[in-house]
């Protein structure tokens, strides 16, 4: 059914409308909605919960359901991520404002029997908040301080069904800027919005598409980058799996406000249930007359064509993304020229981020004053972080630009995993680098986390504890930039990798004092000298962890030990007189480096020993001690 | 896209009919070695040479993107192929322990593919499950919360007694992209 004209789409959006009934209203527990419509299930069928079986738990709850007669009263439905991995797999049961976390294929007929055929709660399944002990059906404390606009529709409406996002409002923005606002006046109210591009730039994002309008072209593209590659940052993923049509709405804006009739979407392979949801949504909206030749009975073509990547990290990288569209290796270029003077094929190009397309339409619905009420002085809006590492609450959360790594690693994340003392947050990825606790009370934009060595990235927090070592940590993180340094620029290609041996001498137990003076003078020339932005921030965990936790450094140089007990070199293990001689150490080191006749105190050659922690983890006694 | 038939057609043909259905050949050359890697398992010489003849563009050019990207592989792998996430979140909760722990049970290092071809072994960099660190993925399908040696032995233990016995000479017939195998 082609849309013809905006009376159309709100015809639809009316009609439509019942779809969400029940999710608008919190009513209570009743086994019989009272207005007769199904209850819905909403299922998480994000990637965490995907990969803890919530396909298969929405089917055995289809079947179950079908098999006590409830199928007409109850309807299952596949949404996307509901933010709380942690606790997944999630589902919510609407109208009754129910969340259940952890469920397994097990639950499956309890919360049949006793929430739909007895009407009451399933106890066991809700959310018990560790430090309170307190049980929540929901308005769980993970959500408190949230606020959520790019995943405004993740886990409320199901993406694969396009009705449902009309109803929540969908390509409400497309048809207010179709009929009702030129090209300059969109543009006009991004940049009056403040909204900043969300990859890690933070460009704003409505001089950008101003720049792509400038000058003379018959063709000019829209690409929207979601090659999210920093390890450890999924939010890109999540809104494409849990509301795709929102970035498509988002790209037909864009297109219209720039003069594009193009778009493409360039896509991890890696991702293949987003790469899934975008192709259904693509098909509907196409279904549907919103994307293709006279969009709503307006002048204005628009299509959309996925582009795969191929892991490639760099092509996260604005030019070396256009390369890999064209089909070729995924190098950068040296910019001027911009894309938005020169990108793909030659014409003016505008690449943007999934979230910040995420955050298009409601800016235009809203109003760009709204949107610049929220966040900082110079960082407007929201951002989404990916909550992950020692932290208790692993997941996506939505904050107001200028909360504090404090709410969200305490508040909203539920502090440190296993009652350990917070050590760094690593923000930005590879790019970025690690936050002491003296920080915590920053509020975080992108300014002050530029001001404290780090940088905003994509989004990904990295939690981690007193049980990590910096060093390793530095290391790890510049292996990183070794493997995906394109090999274009000598700085980053010979001086990642020399940086990187540095840092492996150092971790085992043979660097020296020179050491840290060369890496702080190699960093600063790859700095300097990168020809794009993976070289000129990939000293940036060295340099961040160099002038945060020198004392680390300091430890591995001169005292040879690793004061949280991560390298293995600088390790060593000693039997204590509490050993009781039950040999039981001895039958299980590979190296046969033990040493003792029954009963008495054992003995380890440290010459032999290959560290690997065996007896240790063996023994009854807890005589063996690592230092 | 392949099809259940691709068994029994040659794939040289396939791919030629799925290069003929492009609209635009030279610029879709990272979707066409998407597919050929579907259909072959992976992109020998040989098939590289057959795509630039096809195209008719250097096989040099082709080369030049099939070794650029982490997921092309030029050598064949095994019936499963397992990635271990190193992506922060998993290397912060383990994952280097992980990797260790299959290395030592598959008796190969990351990057090889065990002798009776039927594990490949590889790393990724996040998956974004980063609630269930530390993950693994085998040929697709996520493995979270790996913390104990058996959990892994039980897990590979479980592929290895679904494994047909011609695992060298299989031509995989997965579909390219949907079904994610060769990331690293």
């Amino acid at each position: 059914m082609k849309l013809k004209d905006t009376a159309a789409l709100n015809a639809l959006k009316t009609e439509s409308l019942t779809l969400l009934d029940n999710r608008r209203i919190a009513n209570p527990l009743t086994t019989m909605d009272a207005q007769g419509k199904p209850r819905h299930i909403m299922v998480c069928g994000g990637t965490g919960c995907h990969a803890s079986d919530s396909p298969e738990i929405a089917k055995l709850l289809k079947e179950e359901l079908d098999r006590r007669g409830l199928s007409d009263q109850v309807e299952v439905l596949q949404t996307g991520c509901f933010g709380f991995c942690e606790k997944g797999p999630i589902l919510e049961i609407h109208p009754d404002n129910t969340l259940y976390v952890e469920v397994s294929t097990s639950d499956v007929a309890d919360i049949v029997e006793e929430h739909f055929v007895q009407g009451k709660q399933l106890e066991r399944l809700l959310y018990i908040d560790p430090n309170t002990e307190q049980r929540f059906a929901s308005d769980l404390p993970f959500y408190h301080n949230q606020l959520r606009i790019a995943l405004r529709n993740c886990s409320y409406i199901a993406p694969e069904n396009i009705r449902e996002y009309i109803a929540a409002d969908g390509y409400q923005a497309l048809a207010k800027v179709l009929f009702k606002m030129t090209p300059d006046s969109v543009i006009e109210e991004i940049k009056k919005s403040g909204l900043r591009g969300r990859g890690g730039g933070g460009f704003p994002t409505g001089v950008k598409w101003e720049l792509t309008r400038q000058g003379e072209a018959k063709q000019r593209y829209i690409i929207c980058n979601a090659d999210e590659g920093d390890p450890g940052a999924f939010m890109d993923r999540s809104i494409l799996e849990g509301d795709p049509h929102s970035v498509l709405e988002a790209m037909l804006i864009a297109g219209l406000a720039i003069g594009s009739t193009h778009g493409f979407i360039y896509i991890r392979a890696e991702y293949p249930l987003a790469i899934h949801r975008l192709e259904i949504a693509i098909t509907q909206a196409r279904e549907y007359g919103l994307l293709g030749e006279r969009i709503l009975g307006s002048d204005f073509c628009f299509d959309v064509e996925i582009k795969y990547g191929a892991g490639a990290f760099v092509c996260g990288e604005e030019t070396a993304l256009i390369h890999s569209i064209e089909g070729a290796r995924g190098e950068p270029s040296v910019k001027p020229p911009f894309p938005a003077q020169e990108g793909l094929w030659g014409k003016p190009t505008c690449v943007n981020n999934v979230e910040t397309f995420a955050n298009i339409t409601s800016i235009i619905l809203r109003g760009a004053d709204w949107f610049s009420n929220i966040g900082t002085e110079k960082s407007k809006g929201t951002k989404v972080f990916a909550l992950a590492g020692k932290v208790n609450n692993v997941g996506l959360v939505e904050v107001p630009m200028g909360t504090t790594l404090r709410q969200i690693i305490f508040d909203i994340g539920g502090g440190i995993k296993h009652h350990k003392t917070f050590k760094a947050a690593q923000t930005g990825g590879p790019s970025g680098g690690c936050i002491p606790t003296k920080y915590l009370d920053t509020p975080i934009d992108y300014e002050s986390l530029i001001s404290i060595g780090s940088m905003m990235g994509s989004g990904g927090l990295i939690v981690m504890d007193d049980s990590d070592c910096m060093v390793n940590i530095a290391k790890f993180f510049l292996e990183f930039t070794v493997d995906e340094s394109c090999g274009r620029c000598t700085a980053c290609r010979v001086g990642t990798k020399r940086l990187h041996e540095t840092l492996t001498k150092i971790t085992e137990g043979k660097g020296t004092l020179d050491d840290l003076d060369s890496l702080e003078k190699l960093s600063k020339i790859i700095k300097d000298t990168s020809l794009c932005g993976l070289g000129q921030s990939a000293p940036n965990p060295i340099l961040s962890t160099l002038e945060y936790f020198r004392d680390e450094y300091l430890a591995h140089i001169v005292d040879k030990s690793c004061p949280a007990g991560v390298c293995k070199s600088l390790l060593r293990y000693k039997i204590t007189d509490k050993c009781k001689g039950c040999t039981l150490c001895t039958k299980h080191c590979p190296a046969n480096c033990i040493s003792g006749s029954v009963k008495e105190p054992h003995v380890i050659d440290e010459e032999r020993c290959l560290k690997c922690g065996a007896c240790m983890e063996k023994c009854r006694f807890g005589a063996i001690i690592r230092h | 896209m392949s099809n259940n038939n691709s068994l029994i057609k040659d794939p040289y043909q396939l791919l030629d009919d799925y290069i003929d259905s492009l609209p635009y050949k030279k610029e879709n050359l990272i979707l066409i070695l998407h597919h050929a890697q579907g259909l072959f398992g992976y992109l020998p010489d040989k098939v590289q040479w057959h795509i630039a003849q096809k195209l008719d563009i250097p096989s040099a050019k082709v080369y030049g993107v099939v070794s650029f990207y982490s997921f092309f592989t030029m050598k064949p792998r095994g019936q499963h192929v397992a990635n271990v996430c190193m992506g922060t979140a998993c290397f912060v909760r383990g994952s280097e322990k992980l990797q260790q722990e299959i290395e030592s049970q598959l008796g190969i290092k990351t990057g090889q593919t065990t002798e009776d071809h039927l594990f490949s072994l590889d790393s990724v960099r996040c998956i974004g499950a980063c609630g269930l660190a530390p993950v693994i993925t085998v040929d697709g399908k996520v493995h979270g919360r790996l913390e104990n040696t058996e959990d892994i032995k039980e897990l590979f233990a479980k592929y290895r007694s679904e494994a047909t016995p011609d695992a060298q000479s299989e031509i995989s017939n997965i579909e390219p992209i949907q079904d994610v195998k060769h990331a690293t």
